[in-house]
């Protein structure tokens, strides 16, 4: 039997500061996971991944990572790498986590 | 002290300019990333987890008062104020933007400093006893030899692309310090029967996936013949290293897999062939370099203040037992500064700090500095008599941590808090550790133990060499941290032995507890450390600490 599909997402390097980076619906890049396009199966993971070889000029190394979704929105990271990368290192209270407050984002 | 020549000067001022252009290529679209990434790697810029990355090479761990300032600056202008020094010597920046970065160079290269060959298949940052040119046991400063490696390795034609990076260690005493038996190229600095200084060299060395203590290729190489026997072994690696795997491609592979008697066979009839058409660097030159590293005009001086105050305040005692070693001069000393404060970040230094240490060693150390692989400040020239002040000095910055060689004293790499190959995080684990024995009072009462943290098979942290290393890997999608025992990083090089199955990140804390806990139940007295208990009573009383009976019985 196939292993069920997990749901993914794309995510990025940005090119300019390096941080995490989503790729949403409207086909920009978000700092924000929650925003982020969600892809339910294999195909539609692979189309968007290939998409973003149009991207290069903003992005560094897009891949794709599993999350937990709800009514069409990414809700949870699921590989803890992952949600390191949504907030900063665990030492200083630098990266994301600086900003998440002002963009509502737990 | 170390300074570029003209051709340095030259070279990094050209490199940065080139690489100004090849970065406004990138932002501009006109560079893919395929493209740039060699070239930014090629200058010292990785691309981690949250961010950018900076590795800057400090050339055998040497800086003066000015390029510690320029750091705190850059640190401060361009960064989020602070720095990460590292196990290889160098300084890493890990929050620079791209469009900074050819700034950040510039700045750099104004203080002759840069970090080309700081990535790449090449040969790196050339790294040499901290305690060079200070300690009392050296038989000669091994940084004009470092040096001379340098000059000769720097975009030499032959060795840009290598298999794999290579990486060469040198010390100039009988103590090592450099761990040089885990390097590509160890070598140890000695005198033969007669009397002659030369090398012992010692090849193949080398931790991460697979680790190996190094073997001797020569017990004794006459100094004139360092560059041209060099030359030959990497000849040998650049043929016959592997290009298939490069997890099999460091020169340790070549030697397991090929046997050290047919490497030194290979490698000593190519020097032969070698030795003769061989350009040796002039005798002008070699003199320059030894110009540069001459000691400087140390003072007679008196230090009854010392003593006095040692007996007056225990604090100021403790920091001198851990803190200071011998200089070879009877009235000075050697100060190492811990970056392992209780709860932080081993090997961060503030902007601040490093503006402070800057002052200080322009004022007490003769302008000098030195970055331990051990992620530690060295002062390598302080008068005794100038030690209280100095002392207070750090402690205002607070920078007086008494805990060198203590179970504080942890190696850890930046693990999953950035770096983008890590399987789990070193840096809390490292925090944990320090601030629960801390708490417990324990720490000088355990007494000398190394304890190092690595976050992936890399081996950044030295996790192999340390008396405790401790592996942060993967399990289950959770962190997982397994634990090594044994490990020595001096001349009696050892690779720890894995005591088990890995704990989670909770459990990991309570089995180092029960680990320490043992020895010092077991212990015969409190000179005995914990290396030696180890190796009288063997790892068994030890791994039923780690792994108790009801705990195997319950998995049971
Ligand atoms: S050991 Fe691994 S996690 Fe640590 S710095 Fe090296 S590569 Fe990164």
């Amino acid at each position: 039997m196939a292993r069920a599909f997990v749901t993914k997402i794309v995510t990025a390097n940005d090119l300019l500061v390096g941080d995490a980076v989503y790729l949403t619906s409207s086909n920009l890049w978000s700092r924000d996971f929650h925003e982020a396009k969600i892809c339910l199966n294999e195909d539609e993971a692979t189309r968007l991944l290939d998409s973003t070889n149009f991207h290069q000029h903003h992005i560094v190394g897009a891949y794709l990572a599993d999350v937990a979704a709800r009514d069409g929105r990414p809700v949870e990271l699921l590989h803890f790498r992952e949600k390191f990368r949504t907030k900063g290192p665990s030492n200083y209270f630098h990266g994301k986590q600086e900003f998440n407050n002002q963009q509502g984002v737990a | 002290m170390y300074a570029y020549n003209e051709f340095d000067q030259k070279f990094v001022r050209q490199r940065v300019s080139q690489f100004r252009e090849q970065i406004e290529k990138r932002l501009n679209g006109s560079l893919s990333e395929e493209e740039f990434r060699t070239l930014r790697l090629m200058n010292g810029l990785y691309l981690q987890l949250h961010a950018y990355m900076l590795r800057i090479a400090i050339p055998y761990g040497s800086l003066n008062s000015d390029q510690m300032r320029k750091f705190a600056y850059i640190a401060d202008r361009w960064d989020k104020g602070y720095g990460h020094f590292t196990t290889r010597q160098n300084i890493q920046f890990n929050w620079p933007k791209l469009e900074n970065v050819a700034d950040i160079l510039d700045a750099l290269a104004d203080v002759n400093m840069h970090a080309i060959q700081t990535s790449g298949n090449c040969v790196r940052n050339v790294t040499a006893d901290h305690f060079s040119g200070a300690s009392i046991d050296e038989i000669e400063d091994p940084r004009p030899s470092a040096e001379l490696l340098r000059q000769w390795s720097t975009d030499h034609p032959q060795f840009q692309y290598l298999p794999r990076k290579f990486k060469i260690a040198i010390t100039g005493s009988p103590n090592d310090r450099a761990v040089v038996k885990a390097h590509d190229i160890g070598l140890r600095i000695l005198r033969n029967q007669q009397g002659e200084v030369g090398y012992q060299v010692i090849i193949g060395g080398g931790l991460g996936r697979s680790p190996f203590v190094g073997h001797t290729i020569r017990e004794f190489l006459p100094k004139a013949d360092l560059l041209p026997y060099i030359e030959a072994i990497l000849q040998v690696y650049n043929l016959g290293g592997r290009r298939d795997n490069k997890y099999k491609a460091r020169i340790k592979i070549l030697v397991h897999e090929t046997g050290i008697e047919e490497i030194t066979r290979r490698v000593e009839e190519n020097f032969k062939l070698q030795k003769s058409e061989f350009q040796k660097p002039s005798d002008k030159l070699i003199a320059a370099i030894e110009k540069r590293f001459l000691a400087p005009d140390f003072e007679q001086s008196t230090y009854e203040n010392f003593e006095a105050e040692r007996s007056e305040s225990p604090q100021f005692d403790i920091f001198v037992k851990r803190n200071i070693a011998d200089h070879r001069r009877e009235n000075y000393a050697i100060v190492t500064v811990s970056l392992k404060n209780i709860g932080q970040t081993p090997g961060d230094a503030t902007s601040e700090q490093m503006r402070v240490l800057a002052d200080i060693a322009q004022r007490f150390s003769h302008d000098e500095l030195r970055i331990s692989h051990e992620q530690n400040i060295i002062l390598p020239h302080v008068q005794k008599r100038h030690l209280p002040e100095v002392y207070k000095l750090l402690q205002a910055a607070d920078l007086a941590s008494a805990n060198i060689g203590l179970i504080s004293d942890i190696i850890a790499c930046p693990g999953m808090d950035y770096c983008a190959l890590a399987t789990a995080r070193s840096i809390p684990v490292a925090k944990d550790i320090s601030r629960r024995f801390d708490e417990l009072k324990l720490e000088h009462e355990i007494g000398d133990i190394k304890l190092k943290i690595s976050g992936c098979i890399n081996a950044c942290g030295h996790h192999h060499l340390g008396h405790i290393g401790i592996l942060g890997l993967e399990k289950g999608g959770i962190e997982n941290y397994q634990i090594t025992l044994g490990g020595a990083a001096d001349l009696t090089m050892a690779i720890g032995k894995r005591a088990g199955r890995g704990f989670s990140a909770e459990e990991l804390l309570p089995a180092i507890e029960r680990l320490i806990g043992a020895y010092l139940d077991l212990r015969t007295s409190r000179e005995e450390v914990f290396l030696s208990s180890l190796k009288r009573l063997g790892h068994s009383p030890f791994i039923e600490a780690l792994y108790p009976k009801k705990e195997s019985q319950n998995v049971a």
